[in-house]
C-alpha cells in the first residue's frame, strides 16, 4: 500500500511538472468543445448567391425580397445572362445561383406553374444541397403567401426534430469530443508515462525493485484516470453551461459509462506501451493507431450508415463508436441502463479482452 | 577477509534460441568483497547480471543469491539487492529528495527510516544546497553519486553496478569509487562492471567473460601475473583477443 502510494504520487508529480503536457491536456479538449460548438456549425450563412431575374414583375421581385431578407443569403444581382452565371461560378465568387424565368407571375396566375431553376455549385455537396434546400424553402414560403390553388389533394409533411428540434451541431460535437478527449488521454498519455520509463531505463530499476510489476500499471493509470474524469467533468460543465448541451439522463451513469470507457482506453494504452520502445513510436501509434479511427468510425463525423458493409463491421470493433451512442442516449435522450445496456456490454467485454491481452503480454515481456 | 559466499553460481546458462549468450558460469563472489565483473562488448556480462538480479530466468544451472534460489526467491533477492544501470536512471523532472524518498518507498522503508537515511545521505554526499533541486539540473558526477547512493538506501547485502562509472571525469571517478569502498566496508558486496582497466585495479578480484565463458577469476595481481604482463590492460587485452564474438 504504502509503495503504490509513493509511486502515484510520483506519478502525479510527473503530470504537473510537464506543463506543456499538462496545458494539452486541459486546453485542447476546452478549445475543441468551444470550436466545434461555437464556430462549427452545419449552418451556411451569407452565402453569395445571384439571381438572373428575367421576370422583373410583382413575384420576382417579391422573391428577391424574402432571398434578401434570409440571413443565409447574400444577394448579388445582375443583368441577366447565361454568361454572367457561368463567369460567376468559374470565378468561385457565388455558390449558388437562381434563375427567374420571364412571365414568372403571369404562369403563376394563369397557369398555376412556373419553374425556377436554380443552380448549385456541387463542387461542395454538402453545401450545395443545403444552400439549395434552403432556396426552395424560401420560394415554398413565397407560394405559400400568395396562396397558390392547388390541383387535386395536397399531402402536407409535418416535420418534428424529436431530441434536438433547433438541430444544434453541439448535440453531436459534444459526445465525439467527449471520445476523442478520453481517448486521446488515456490511450496517449498512458502508453507514453510507461514507455518513457523504459526509455529512460528506469524501468529497469524498478524491475530489480521488490516492487509487484503490476503495482506499476496500476500507479501509472490512477493518475490519468482521475485527469480523464476531471477533463471529462470540464467538458460536461462547459458544453452544459455555454453550449446549452441538455444533460437529460443520469449524471451517475454517464460517469460510471464513462468509467467504462476510460478503462478501455487505459488497456490500450498499457497494449501499445508493450509493444513499442520509444515515446515516438507509441504515440505514432496512439495517434495513428487510435485518433484516426476513432474520428472516422465512432459516426460523429461521418454517419456510420453512409458506410460501405466491409467498415461498417470495422466501426464495431471501435470502442469510441459505442461509447458514443451511450453519451447521446444518456444525455440527449435521457435513456437509462435500461436502454443502454447492450452498448454498455459490449464495451465491457472489449475492456475484459483488451485488459487480458495487455496484462498477458506484460508478463511475456517481463519473462524474457 | 571474511570468507562468506554471497554469490554462487555453478554452470549457469542463458540461451536465446541457438545463441548461448551466458555459457556455464560458475563462480562464487564473498561477502564484503568489491569484485569486477570484466569483458568487452557483447560478451554476455549484461545477460549474466540480468539473470543475478532476478531479471531474467536462466535456461540452466543454478544459483543462489544472498542465500536466495534465482528460479523460486525472485522476490527475496530483490529485497536484498540494490541496482545501479548504465544509463543514469533516476527521475530527472523529481528533486533529489523526491527522489530518494520515491525509492525508499518502494524498497519499503518506512517514513522515518527514509527521513533519517536521507538526511544521513545528503549530508554523506554534501548536497544540503542541492537537495531541493530538481535532478535534471544536475552535474553528471552527483547524479551518479546521487544514484549510488539510492542503490544502496536500503543496505542490500549485495550491490549491482554496470558501468557506473560511464562518462564521467576522473576526479568524480576517483570519488565515486571512495563511495564504493565505503559501502564495502559497511559489509556491502560489491559486483561491477567496467570499461576502466585501471578501475579493475580497484577490485578485490575480478572475472573475466569471454564469448559468454568466464575465461579468469582471481585477483588482479595474481592475473597479471598469470599472464605475465604488467598491466590490466594487457590482461584485458590477452583475453579477448581469443574472442569470435563481435562487439555491439
Amino acid at each position: 500500500m504504502k509503495q503504490l502510494s509513493v509511486f502515484i504520487r510520483k506519478e502525479f508529480f510527473h503530470v504537473f511538472r510537464d506543463r506543456k503536457t499538462l496545458l494539452l491536456l486541459f486546453g485542447m479538449p476546452l478549445a475543441q468543445v468551444l470550436l466545434f460548438g461555437f464556430l462549427l456549425t452545419n449552418e451556411i450563412r451569407n452565402a453569395k448567391v445571384l439571381i438572373c431575374d428575367y421576370a422583373k414583375d410583382d413575384a420576382s421581385q417579391r422573391i428577391i425580397e424574402k432571398l434578401k431578407a434570409s440571413r443565409n443569403f447574400d444577394v448579388v444581382q445582375q443583368k441577366p445572362s447565361n454568361a454572367a452565371i457561368q463567369e460567376a461560378f468559374r470565378k468561385g465568387s457565388i455558390s449558388l445561383a437562381i434563375v427567374l424565368p420571364q412571365h414568372l407571375a403571369y404562369d403563376l396566375e394563369h397557369n398555376h406553374s412556373a419553374g425556377v431553376q436554380i443552380i448549385a455549385d456541387a463542387s461542395d455537396p454538402n453545401k450545395a444541397s443545403t444552400l439549395s434546400s434552403y432556396a426552395t424553402n424560401t420560394i415554398s414560403a413565397y407560394q405559400a403567401e400568395i396562396n397558390m390553388p392547388v390541383n387535386g389533394p395536397r399531402i402536407d409533411t409535418e416535420i418534428r426534430m424529436i431530441y434536438n428540434p433547433e438541430l444544434k451541431g453541439v448535440y453531436n460535437y459534444v459526445p465525439g469530443v467527449i471520445s476523442l478527449v478520453l481517448l486521446l488521454i488515456c490511450v496517449l498519455m498512458t502508453s507514453i508515462a510507461i514507455v518513457k520509463e523504459k526509455e529512460s531505463g528506469t524501468m529497469e530499476i524498478l524491475l530489480v525493485s521488490p516492487l509487484n510489476p503490476f503495482l506499476i500499471i496500476i500507479s501509472k493509470a490512477v493518475p490519468y484516470f482521475v485527469l480523464s474524469v476531471v477533463n471529462l467533468s470540464c467538458i460536461l460543465l462547459l458544453s452544459c453551461t455555454l453550449l446549452g448541451m441538455p444533460m437529460q439522463g443520469s449524471l451517475l451513469l454517464l460517469y460510471f459509462e464513462s468509467s467504462l470507457m476510460i478503462l478501455t482506453c487505459l488497456s490500450l494504452g498499457l497494449l501499445i506501451s508493450n509493444v513499442t520502445a520509444s515515446q515516438q513510436a507509441a504515440m505514432l501509434i496512439s495517434l495513428m493507431g487510435m485518433l484516426l479511427p476513432t474520428t472516422l468510425f465512432s459516426g460523429f463525423m461521418f454517419p456510420l450508415e453512409n458506410m460501405p458493409m466491409p467498415l461498417q463491421l470495422i466501426a464495431n470493433l471501435v470502442p469510441s463508436k459505442w461509447y458514443y451512442i451511450i453519451v447521446k442516449d444518456v444525455m440527449i435522450k435521457g435513456l437509462g441502463i435500461r436502454d443502454v445496456w447492450k452498448e454498455t456490454l459490449i464495451l465491457a467485454g472489449m475492456t475484459t479482452v483488451l485488459l487480458l491481452i495487455s496484462v498477458q503480454t506484460f508478463k511475456t515481456r517481463l519473462a524474457s | 577477509m571474511n570468507r562468506e559466499v554471497v554469490i554462487r553460481t555453478d554452470k549457469l546458462t542463458k540461451q536465446f534460441g541457438d545463441f548461448i549468450a551466458a555459457d556455464q558460469l560458475s563462480i562464487e563472489v564473498y561477502a564484503g568483497e568489491i569484485f569486477g565483473f570484466l569483458g568487452a562488448n557483447g560478451a554476455g556480462k549484461t545477460t549474466a547480471m540480468r539473470m543475478l538480479c532476478g531479471l531474467s530466468v536462466p535456461s540452466s544451472g543454478t544459483a543462489t543469491i544472498a542465500g536466495y534460489d534465482v528460479y523460486s526467491q525472485t522476490e527475496q533477492i530483490k529485497k536484498h539487492i540494490g541496482y545501479m544501470s548504465q544509463k543514469f536512471s533516476l527521475y530527472e523532472d523529481l528533486t533529489v529528495r523526491e527522489n530518494i524518498r520515491f525509492f525508499g518507498g518502494i524498497y519499503g522503508l518506512s517514513d522515518k527510516q527514509i527521513k533519517e537515511k536521507s538526511a544521513l545521505l545528503i549530508n554523506t554526499l554534501g548536497m544540503e544546497q542541492m537537495a531541493a533541486k530538481l535532478v535534471a539540473d544536475l552535474p553528471l558526477g552527483w547524479k551518479q553519486k546521487l544514484a549510488f547512493s539510492i542503490a544502496i538506501l536500503h543496505d542490500p547485502d549485495i550491490v549491482f553496478l554496470d558501468e557506473p562509472t560511464g562518462g564521467v571525469d576522473p576526479i568524480t571517478r576517483r570519488q565515486f569509487w571512495d563511495l564504493i569502498y565505503n559501502a564495502a566496508d559497511r559489509g556491502i558486496t560489491i559486483f561491477v562492471t567496467t570499461h576502466y582497466m585501471d578501475e579493475a585495479e580497484y577490485c578485490n578480484r575480478i572475472s573475466m567473460m569471454v564469448d559468454g565463458q568466464v575465461k579468469a577469476l582471481d585477483t588482479p595481481a595474481n592475473l597479471k601475473k598469470q599472464f605475465n604482463v604488467a598491466t590490466m590492460d594487457e590482461v584485458f587485452f590477452h583475453l579477448a583477443r581469443s574472442a569470435k564474438r563481435k562487439g555491439d
